[in-house]
């Protein structure tokens, strides 16, 4: 996994609670997470303050796996 | 209650105080005379007047010490305000006290909980304030909201034990804790439960709250340098309540339902009381009536008489007025009896949980009937007035406690009284 996958990863496992072995980058956030709503308005606060991003709404709600969190920083990083 | 319907007695406890984490624990440091009560150390309280309050302690929980993550997960710990998390640890207690972890479905149907809260979230407020100040809209979490609301106490813990009954919350300042026993009484004797989770949390130990109550000029300002000196009921060199936090929880539950199934029984609330002063927003009524009217109540509700009670735990915050207010207003509900009864204030030992305090002091009560011992009345050197009354000064006293009342009086003279029995 990339840095920015690594730290990703280890922001769902403290927020979500979460095993990390489940934590994949095919994993769903609600789906396979177990996380609801709020979790994962919670997750893209922690997203944006961890990586200094910004991810406004529309995209936060195109966000339904860990692989498609990595994949939205990794490209607002390289912007 | 004896007017009608179900008795309802006490069949769990559970106690978070600035003396200790755990019913015992709090118990035996009250009666030694231990003061929970010390310097501010959450945040810089330089600029302030008041500098002291109760602050819960930090330590091993075998040793009654308090360690959050032993009682709630870490990701909820960090998604509630302390208040929330307070009334969970007292809530914990009370419910494995009683043996009600786990009921069967039909039992979770016709098990309640009313735990209320006198101000609620009030540092996730402030810091959520500050936040949207400083960095945006966008920075307020999203569980700010459910994370300080105060029936969040209530839904807490029926989420964690799978309560369904009746869910509710009372907010009348720092009467809530004796309101929510009270109502929960009432519940179960109308039969809408048979068992109810009840009492009340606060934690509002923060910058804004410890402004906001001076600035209302209710705090202790002269004993600083001296804090277990500073939470001083009936004395005379008395300068304003201390602020402690914690929650304190009861499992009430009918008494043939408790009979049934061979439950620990502490005690029965008998009597509840309720009234308004209808007078100033922070000053009680100048002459006590408010308070009287709420003890009134609660003994004809008890069908018991001003000569039937043996200890009363005053609401005695340690203001210079209320103190005395309240005084004269037992005092003439006693008459001739009150050379033989005894009264005394806890908030000397742990100050003033302000939502809390009356459930709390609820939990001393049935813990006086228990071990026949009224706890003390902490730095009462020297009386403002002479009383007939035994104000318990300094040291605990073993004496006969059949009958205990607790009074709780709130901002916006809001009264409340409940009289607990021995069974």
């Amino acid at each position: 996994m990339s840095d920015v996958a690594e730290r990703v990863k280890k922001i769902v496992v403290n927020y979500l609670n979460v095993d990390e072995g489940k934590v994949t980058l095919e994993a769903s956030f609600i789906d396979d997470l177990g996380a609801d709503s709020l979790d994962t308005v919670e997750l893209v606060m922690a997203f944006e303050e961890e990586f200094g991003v910004e991810i406004p709404d529309d995209a936060a709600e195109s966000i339904q796996t860990v692989g498609d969190a990595v994949a939205f920083i990794t490209k607002q990083q390289a912007a | 209650m004896a007017a009608s319907g179900r008795r309802v007695v006490v069949t769990g406890l559970g106690l978070l105080t600035p003396l200790a984490c755990g019913v015992e624990e709090t118990w035996s440091k009250l009666l030694a005379g231990e003061s929970g009560l010390g310097p501010i150390t959450r945040f810089d309280a330089s600029d302030l007047p008041c500098r002291i309050a109760g602050e819960l302690k930090k330590g091993p929980t075998a040793e009654g010490g308090f360690t959050p993550e032993d009682w709630v997960e870490a990701k909820e710990l960090r998604r509630v305000d302390d208040f929330i998390v307070y009334a969970l640890v007292a809530a914990a207690q009370a419910v494995r006290d009683a043996g009600w972890e786990a009921p069967s479905e039909a039992e979770k149907l016709r098990t309640g909980v009313l735990i209320g809260s006198g101000i609620g979230g009030l540092p996730s407020i402030e810091k959520a304030t500050l936040d949207l100040y400083e960095k945006g809209p966008r920075k307020i979490s999203p569980f700010f909201i459910p994370g300080s609301l105060i029936n969040l106490c209530s839904g807490q813990v029926a989420i964690k034990y799978g309560y369904k009954g009746p869910n509710h919350a009372v907010v009348t300042a720092c009467s809530t804790g004796a309101h929510a026993i009270g109502d929960a009484a009432r519940l179960i004797q109308r039969g809408e439960a048979d068992v109810m989770v009840a009492g009340g949390a606060e934690g509002a130990i923060c910058r804004l709250g410890i402004a906001g109550f001076v600035a209302c000029k209710a705090l202790s300002t002269g004993f600083n340098d001296e804090p277990s000196r500073g939470s001083r009921p009936y004395d005379k060199d008395r300068d304003g309540f201390v602020m402690g936090e914690g929650a304190g929880v009861v499992v009430l539950e009918d008494y043939e339902h408790a009979k049934a199934r061979g439950a620990k029984i502490y005690a029965e609330v008998k009597g509840y009381g309720l009234s308004g002063d209808a007078y100033h927003v922070t000053s009680p009524a100048p002459d006590g009536n408010g308070g009287f009217r709420s003890m009134s109540a609660a003994l004809a509700d008890a069908g018991l008489t001003p000569a039937d009670l043996d200890y009363i735990n005053a609401h005695g915050t340690s203001t210079p007025m209320g103190d005395e207010i309240e005084l004269g207003a037992v005092q003439r509900l006693l008459g001739d009896h009150a050379a033989k009864a005894s009264m005394s204030s806890t908030k000397s030992s742990i100050g003033h949980l302000l939502g809390a305090a009356g459930a709390v002091e609820a939990v001393f009560c049935a813990l006086a009937i228990r071990d026949q011992i009224a706890p003390p009345t902490l730095n009462l050197e020297n009386p403002s007035v002479e009383t007939p009354l035994d104000l318990v000064p300094l040291k605990a006293r073993k004496r006969e406690i059949r009958v205990a009342l607790s009074n709780s009086f709130g901002f916006g003279g809001t009264n409340a009284s409940l009289v607990l029995t021995q069974v």
